[in-house]
């Protein structure tokens, strides 16, 4: 087991670094071998040559790009200084680069939206859980009946629907119509109750969606364990039906559905982009919206890496928890 | 094995009997049919068979007979956990030691599972969990049915084991099914299913997934284990090689139904049906002339949706054209006591006088044997 999360450990470091490398080359490499100058999509198109000739010597873009990569890398653990057109800005670790548009570093900017897109990744994925998996357990042993085809029916509109539409309706039911809940997302060290009521629907569209995906997967995998030989086995030593479903049959459904848990929520983290645009959420997903915008591609480029360690690292967490589950990872 | 036909002279019909059940195990007229899209599938249309504690009943038959869901229902297994569509109709009756378990409460027949009768499967590692270690699985079964601790729970778990020949059972227990070898997995599947020492033991092809050199040791140790503990066994198979190791009488299952039945050595000596000569024709032997081909039963397992309205085995059976007395085509034989068997118990449903049976297999089928 230890062996295994050593392997594991290492393998999510060289994903790491692959991921940052690739992504770092995209920005930089690509503009430069397609011709576009980088240092002016920085700051804009209306910047004087002066300025756009500071941001290059900053950036060191004259470099060869290895350089250049090495000098990203270490900034993230050493921090860095830009020094170019007469002025020095100093990016203290971790440096994950810094916006010229916004003259800011990016790593307080990610600080300060990732608490934003966890609290509204954590809340969905534990409202989707309860409510997909159980709807999907109890649609597999109600197999065929109204439950079941209602469950599944209202299910195929949950994966159907988009997010602005059904954020949209509930915002104009929940928020405006009955004025239940205000949408301003509120710190949860402020205030508890206030950031709760700023989640709660987000949260509850956002897992609506996935709550849907999560009960389709759920039944259809209650069904296929449910024939499983072992399952019959458990009957045959004349365990009670609850201990056959729950321990038994519960035990290897789960593990199709934290696999995709763990990519669900990776992915979530980077790209909630729907949900905090329409529920204006000030998240990660906000803040590449408008680093995209603005050009400002070294928020762009850190918001990616953030959201490429999340998946990297959910994917991680997944990996572990299998081995906890399944024994045949664990000693292969 | 107490015979159904002590109320019936030889050559009556044999109808499912007394009131009251004298045999350990009394299966009557026992039918499991399952509604599909396609239609009602009767995969057991009719079974009576009688089983007591020491003996072994050997079902044979090829592939959808229906000696598969015929175990799974005395298990009551095809009324639990069977969610939704597709739920199987079931009639008859089920006596185990003078309890009747179709008409009993569904946890009654629970408590049974396991502790009166257990059942040994096919595959051993599709038949175990393959995220639970082989001890966890064998203390579950126990403490079901006994109030103990975990630490009394697997003492007994590493006994059983010891007891089916697993090599240092204190170590291995801890270890998971896909750690064993197959053979070592059944044997895992016989402690557990040993484990609440059953009366009634129902092994479902226990060697079919094995290695040849270790269907021996399996059966070996069923052999012994039955001899140890004195339960009634039901071994389940499509090899006659299987049951002539094992069982004390033998029940060939075609479409369904019984279609003869009787002590092992009648049924393999003198056997009174067509189709048991189709599988003992079928059956590889070691004294046999080897450049003699072995003859398979033409044709294939009749539907279970539409069963021939006469005889199932008509369709393929080589002595179909055999004139037979005022019998029409779509009559269905019953099963009629053969004159001279063993103390009444040799059972046969052919339309064929045993004149005319006798006479074929003497003349015809045992010299080619």
């Amino acid at each position: 087991m230890f062996a295994y999360i050593v392997r594991r450990l290492i393998a999510v470091i060289v994903m790491l670094l692959v991921v940052t490398l690739v992504t770092f080359g995209i920005f930089f490499a690509i503009p430069k071998l397609t011709g576009a100058d980088p240092a002016a999509l920085y700051v804009g198109k209306q910047a004087d040559p002066a300025t756009i000739e500071g941001i290059r010597q900053k950036l060191g873009l004259g470099e060869p790009i290895l350089v250049q990569f090495w000098d990203f890398v270490t900034g993230i653990f050493a921090g860095r200084d830009y020094t170019g057109g007469g002025t020095t800005v100093r990016c203290d670790a971790p440096c994950f680069g810094y916006s010229f548009r916004n003259e800011q570093p990016i790593w307080p900017v990610l600080q300060d939206r990732l608490p934003v897109t966890l609290s509204l990744a954590a809340g969905a994925c534990v409202l989707w859980l309860l409510g997909g998996v159980t709807t999907g357990i109890v649609s597999a042993l109600k197999r065929g009946s109204v439950w079941d085809r209602a469950a599944m029916t209202i299910a195929l509109s949950g994966v159907s629907l988009p997010i602005y539409f059904t954020g949209l309706l509930s915002l104009a039911i929940f928020s405006y119509g009955l004025g239940w809940v205000n949408g301003e997302y509120v710190e949860f060290a402020v205030d508890p109750a206030a950031w709760f009521g700023g989640l709660i629907l987000p949260w509850v569209t956002l897992a609506f969606l996935y709550a849907a995906m999560y009960a389709r997967l759920t039944r259809a995998t209650m069904l296929e364990i449910l024939g499983e030989d072992y399952i019959r086995t458990a009957r045959a030593k004349g365990l009670r039906e609850p201990v056959v479903i729950g321990k038994h049959a519960m035990r290897s459904t789960m593990t199709p559905i934290l696999t995709i848990l763990g990519m669900d929520l990776g992915a979530l983290v980077g790209g909630a982009i729907l949900t905090e645009t329409t529920f204006n959420l000030p998240g990660l997903g906000q803040a590449a919206v408008k680093a995209i915008s603005d050009r400002d591609l070294p928020l762009i480029l850190g918001v990616t890496l953030i959201a490429a360690a999340a998946v990297v690292v959910a994917n991680l967490v997944v990996d572990l928890l299998y081995a906890v589950i399944d024994p045949r990872v664990r000693l292969s | 094995m107490t015979d159904l036909s002590k109320s019936g002279a030889v050559g009556e019909p044999v109808r499912a009997g007394a009131a009251t059940p004298s045999a350990f195990l009394d299966v009557r007229d026992l039918r499991i049919h399952f509604p599909t899209d396609d239609g009602l599938v009767k995969s057991v249309d009719g079974l009576s068979f009688q089983l007591e504690k020491g003996r072994t009943l050997g079902i044979v038959g090829e592939s959808g007979s229906g000696k598969s869901v015929t175990s799974l229902g005395i298990m009551g297994l095809h009324t639990v956990g069977q969610y939704g569509r597709g739920k199987a109709r079931i009639s008859g009756e089920i006596w185990l030691d003078g309890k009747e378990l179709m008409s009993a409460d569904p946890d009654e027949v629970r408590r049974l599972r396991g502790r009166e009768m257990a059942m040994i499967f096919q595959d051993p590692l599709s038949a175990m969990h393959p995220y639970f270690t082989i001890g966890a699985q064998i203390t579950e079964a126990y403490r079901v049915h006994h109030d103990v601790d975990k630490k009394a729970a697997r003492k007994r778990a590493i006994e059983l084991l010891d007891r089916v020949g697993i090599p240092q059972p204190d170590r291995r227990v801890d270890d998971y099914p896909h750690q064993f070898s197959g053979g070592m997995r059944q044997r895992a599947m016989i402690a557990m299913a040993l484990v609440n020492n059953p009366e009634l033991l129902i092994a479902d092809e226990p060697t079919t997934a094995l290695d040849v050199t270790v269907q021996a040791q399996i059966l070996d140790l069923i052999r012994d284990l039955q001899k140890e503990f004195g339960s009634a066994v039901i071994i389940i198979t499509h090899d006659l090689g299987v049951v002539a190791e094992l069982a004390d009488d033998i029940l060939v299952m075609y479409g369904g139904r019984c279609v003869e039945r009787g002590p092992a050595e009648k049924v393999f000596y003198e056997p009174q049906h067509p189709y048991t000569w189709g599988l003992l024709g079928s059956m590889p032997r070691i004294d046999r002339d080897q450049t003699e081909r072995l003859i398979p039963v033409k044709g294939s397992p009749p539907s279970l949706i539409n069963v021939p309205s006469g005889c199932a085995f008509n369709p393929r059976c080589p002595y179909a054209d055999v004139p037979k007395d005022g019998v029409t085509r779509t009559e269905r034989p019953e099963l009629r006591l053969v004159t001279g068997g063993e103390g009444g118990r040799h059972h046969s449903a052919c339309h064929m006088s045993q004149e005319e049976r006798t006479r074929i297999w003497t003349e015809e089928i045992a010299p080619k044997l």
